[in-house]
């Protein structure tokens, strides 16, 4: 049975608008850097870029519907060959070994790997048999994930690596215990204590709190072992956190986890990025600057301000108004996915764009965050909008390769298994 | 199940996008705080700079100091309304072409909100534009230190300064230097540049939209004062440096000057030389590219980069190895015919008495008696190889220093040449060659180049009688209780002491009655050895290694003066003239050798091929 392969509209008309959206804020933000028209330096690099992922777009609907799911674990080994290939080849920029030099081209792997990882935790959850109750499944999946989370830290791109755990809401609606999601949330609490009150006070604090429920529970025999243990895993998880912290975290990374939880302020050092990108992104008011007056992000005031902290020109010269315009067609790209990836009928494409849908939100998440100054500084790419090749061809050919997905959806078979 | 799970999801991305549009409605909105901050003042960062270290000579005399230099900087962004541009031309003297021409580099340079305008601006604009400042809203100045110098000298030596390139900002450690900022290029400048540079101070204040200071930032609180950097002495001679110069002036070659108890460098010259005031960062883009294009190399320290084959100031080496290795004694004696036969091949003598001591083999350089001495060594019993018996011929050359580098405070040393035996086993074949082939490095020929400085670390440690503490310039740092730590430690050769005596005496036969003879200086014993070096280029090379006085050695010398003859002609009579201006008393005014020296400083040594293509003012103001 022979169906027509169909786009859907919506999603490609939200990730036009959201190009466009940055392709402007980019121009805006190098505008004082001799650049005069939209063609040239970095608006126009990105204009290219784009351009490359609409071009790589056609070609992966001229394929044959089955060609990603039939490659992959090849797709996947490609893509973890090309980190390892980083470590051993890749030229430092800013202190991380992330960029593979290709003549005047600077390749970013750890953009790819998301993309790699997602076919591979879509093939491997849509195996027949798959089961989260299953351990070697468990570890398996665990394996898929940590090995381009590993590569990426050992780059030394802290950043890309936690994007990783976009996986995790995609682990949960297919099925895995909410249980890790409270664990999460609960080690979350413990590391802004540990950080705050310091591992020792934590652990006293802990041991206080457990004698005072223990004498009110005694009676309850049951509730000795687990309470016990609960205590002794928090106590050896804050010490090992501040461990980390102390020992593993290079001395800026300190600094911003501390500068967002108000521990230290630091206006011209490890908080003088996020200072002065509030202070973009607040005067921007109800309507904004106007575009291209951003007296702020003119200024150069904001390292990286075509890059990373580009949310800072939308907030300046958009103000409220294009601000909420950009969140809202975000969520609305996400959600769209989500909904494509349920209308899904094989589990592989349910996965793969689900698993799309998650990493997004995850940058939106962090990205919009950090410039805000509600999350640390963690440098990882606003989708589409922030310059950088690697970024703008890895989402689009993520892009495109879920909807070619989505848009074959009719040829596929109801699975048994879902 | 999943459809439920996927309504969570749902609702997660959903409440993140509103609590995130909320956050910015207060931010953005309702608190205008951020507005006030970013409409009215913005924070700007002011690096105040540091008085860099002052240079002294070995007597305290002043060499390099300070001398402000103004930068006319421009905020950013850049507001050009109310700004009388034609007066501002006119005070700047430049025109409004150039005008456009320097703002759009200024937009393209731009960095936390400013951005050069005019870099180097002179006293007298800088005077001018000041009083009228306030009339050009947005513009300020920022002052740094170029260098200046009190004696129009030491040029190599010194270095200069420059503004750090894009090299110097990737590989630096410590994230000190930014973009604009000076650091030492070349010479002392760039060795003791961590010493010299002192730590940069920072004002932070608010400036509004135009640029203009709005009050310190939290009281000063972030403030830090600059702290200048530290002073140093070195231990050159002024006097004997321009002395030296005199006598060098408009030759190509070199001089360096050692006092062998303690290595440190006494005078250090390459010729041509260039007035160091002409390569500070006001005047140096004028002069540049000039230097680069004159054939006669004046940027080129030839004392620690050039390597010369050392001709027959090789020979007391060779006659040392000779002496230890056992291929001579002291006692030995070589007939001369006035040539040495190799089979078909000559090597050349000159006439002199035969039946040759090791002691007239070096006042007359006989060539043939070290050709003996290499032989003897190359051949003997208890070297089975020409292979083994070469490196070991090597070895005792390196613990003189040779074909490494000395590790000198001075930037841009060459280890000059000093093959490995793989070398000859490349161009002739593994165990195809023997003394025979290389018996021209006998008399410091082939495959040999040693630097000037490397010539006269090598007179030093035959002055110590088989020791050498490492040259270096530095003298004294402010605030430090002694120099680097490898300049203290005595470096001993594989010569024992009493091996020594015999070749200096034959050295002192150089002044008395032999090739060094007609320029000897009364009152002082030298012990010298001439070298007249073969250069298929053009005219020979003259070289000369000298140390006085022989009883209690104070000054040891290598003067190389390029393509001007024999090695008794010009650089014997250079190395004579400077070690009586170092040893004579404060009372002797001058010279005992007046014509000598008038000699020496007014020949024009420079090969004719050059003489048009000098470029003359280098070396003027």
């Amino acid at each position: 049975m022979e169906t027509k392969s169909r786009i859907d509209i919506l999603a490609l008309l939200l990730f036009l608008l959201i190009a466009v959206i940055g392709l402007a804020s980019v121009y805006s933000a190098t505008s004082n850097q001799g650049v005069f028209s939209l063609f040239e330096g970095r608006s126009g690099k990105q204009l290219m870029w784009l351009s490359a992922s609409i071009f790589f777009g056609v070609i992966i609907f001229l394929l044959n519907a089955n060609f990603f799911e039939v490659f992959s674990m090849y797709f996947y080994i490609l893509f973890m060959l090309l980190l390892v290939l980083v470590l051993v080849i890749g030229v430092d920029i800013n202190g991380a070994r992330s960029w593979i030099k290709i003549g005047s081209f600077s390749l970013q792997p750890s953009e790819f790997a998301k993309y790699g990882t997602s076919f591979a935790v879509a093939a491997i959850i849509s195996r027949i048999g798959f089961s989260f109750q299953n351990k070697n499944d468990i570890i398996k999946l665990a394996t898929i994930t940590l090995i381009p989370m590993g590569l990426i830290v050992i780059q030394g791109d802290m950043g890309s690596a936690l994007v990783f755990l976009s996986f995790i809401p995609v682990f949960y609606i297919e099925g895995l215990t909410p249980a890790i999601i409270l664990l999460g949330i609960f080690m979350i609490a413990v590391f802004v204590l540990t950080l705050v009150f310091s591992s020792l006070y934590f652990s006293i604090s802990a041991s206080i709190l457990w004698f005072v429920f223990y004498a009110f529970t005694y009676t309850n025999k049951k509730l000795l072992i687990p309470g016990l243990s609960i205590m002794g895993l928090a106590i050896i998880f804050s010490m090992s956190v501040q461990f980390l912290f102390d020992n593993v975290l290079k001395d800026h990374q300190q600094k911003r986890i501390q500068v967002t939880l108000n521990l230290i302020e630091d206006d011209m050092g490890a908080g003088y990025n996020v200072n002065q990108s509030k202070i973009a992104i607040g005067s921007g008011g109800l309507v904004g600057k106007g575009f291209l007056n951003g007296s702020h992000t003119k200024g150069n005031f904001i390292p990286e301000q075509e890059t990373d902290f580009i949310f800072c020109t939308i907030g300046e010269e958009g103000g409220w108004i294009l601000s909420s315009i950009t969140i809202a067609l975000y969520i609305a790209f996400i959600l769209r996915l989500f909904y494509l990836s349920s209308r899904a009928k094989k589990k592989y494409k349910r996965i793969f764009i689900s698993s799309l849908a998650s990493i997004i939100f995850f940058h939106i998440l962090v990205n919009v965050g950090m410039t805000i100054g509600i999350m640390p500084v963690i440098g990882i790419p606003l989708p589409l909008v922030s310059y950088g090749g690697s970024s703008i061809l890895a989402f689009g050919l993520f892009i495109f390769t879920a909807l070619k997905m989505d848009a074959t959806r009719d040829q596929d078979l109801e699975s048994v298994f879902s | 199940m999943r459809i439920y799970r996927l309504y969570y999801v749902y609702a997660t991305v959903i409440l993140v996008g509103l609590l995130y549009i909320f956050r910015l409605f207060q931010v953005q909105v309702i608190d205008d705080k951020y507005a006030l901050i970013a409409e009215k003042i913005s924070l700007r960062k002011q690096t105040v700079y540091p008085q860099r270290g002052l240079i002294f000579d070995r007597n305290d005399k002043l060499l390099v100091y300070n001398d402000p230099v103004y930068d006319l900087m421009i905020s950013v962004p850049i507001k050009l309304k109310g700004i009388d541009t034609l007066s501002f031309c006119q005070l700047l003297e430049i025109d409004k072409k150039k005008f456009d021409q320097h703002l759009f580099k200024a937009k393209q340079r731009s960095y936390r909100g400013k951005s050069v305008f005019k870099k180097n601006i002179s006293n007298v604009t800088y005077a001018r534009i000041l009083e009228r400042l306030y009339q050009f809203k947005g513009f300020f100045f920022e002052i740094r230190q170029d260098r200046n110098y009190k004696f129009n000298s030491s040029a190599h030596l010194l270095g200069y300064l420059g503004e750090v390139n894009k090299q110097d900002l990737e590989t630096q450690k410590e994230g000190y230097y930014e973009q604009g900022d000076f650091i030492g290029k070349k010479g002392v400048e760039q060795y003791y540049e961590n010493q010299l540079r002192g730590v940069k101070g920072e004002r932070y204040f608010y400036v509004d939209r135009s640029g203009v200071n709005k009050g310190s930032y939290k009281d000063g609180k972030l403030d830090n004062e600059p702290i200048d950097g530290q002073n140093i002495s070195l231990s050159i001679d002024i006097d004997l440096q321009q002395y030296g110069e005199k006598l060098l002036n408009r030759k190509m070659g070199s001089v360096v000057a050692i006092e062998p108890k303690t290595g440190e460098i006494l005078s250090l010259i390459s010729s041509p030389f260039y007035n160091p005031a002409n390569f500070n960062i006001q005047n140096r883009g004028k002069f540049y590219s000039r230097a680069i294009q004159d054939p006669t190399k004046p940027i080129f320290n030839r004392a620690v980069s050039a390597p010369y084959p050392p001709g027959s100031t090789f020979k007391p080496l060779m006659a040392l190895v000779g002496l230890e290795d056992g291929a001579i004694k002291a006692t030995s004696h070589f007939n001369c015919a006035g040539q040495y036969r190799l089979g078909k091949r000559i090597i050349k003598c000159h006439f002199h008495p035969s039946n040759t001591s090791l002691k007239q083999s070096i006042a007359s350089s006989c060539n043939t008696y070290y050709c003996n001495i290499f032989k003897n060594m190359m051949q003997a019993s208890k070297y089975n190889s020409s292979e083994n018996a070469y490196a070991s011929w090597r070895s005792y050359l390196t613990s003189f220093g040779l074909g490494s580098k000395l590790g000198i405070d001075i930037p841009g040393e060459y280890k000059g040449w000093l093959r490995e035996s793989a070398y000859y086993d490349k161009m002739h074949g593994k165990g195809r060659w023997n003394y025979a082939r290389i018996i021209s490095l006998s008399f410091g020929q082939g495959e040999l180049g040693l630097t000037p400085i490397q010539i006269a670390n090598a007179a030093s440690i035959i002055a110590n009688q088989g020791y050498y503490y490492t040259p270096h310039v530095i003298k004294k740092i402010e605030g430090m209780k002694s120099i680097p730590q490898k300049y203290l430690v005595k470096n001993f050769t594989k010569v024992s002491q009493s091996n020594f005596a015999p070749v200096i005496r034959g050295m002192q036969e150089v002044t008395i009655s032999g090739t060094a003879s007609h320029v000897a200086i009364d009152n002082i014993n030298i012990a010298g050895k001439t070298g007249t070096v073969q250069n298929p280029h053009g005219k020979n090379h003259s070289a000369y290694m000298a140390f006085a006085p022989i009883e209690d050695p104070k000054i040891a010398i290598a003067v190389v003066v390029e393509e001007s003859g024999y090695g008794a002609s010009w650089a014997a009579p250079i190395a004579h003239l400077m070690i009586e201006k170092y040893l004579m008393p404060d009372t002797m005014k001058e010279s005992s050798r007046p014509f000598l020296e008038k000699q020496m400083m007014d020949s024009d040594l420079i090969p004719y091929k050059y003489k048009s293509k000098i470029d003359k003012s280098l070396y003027g103001n």
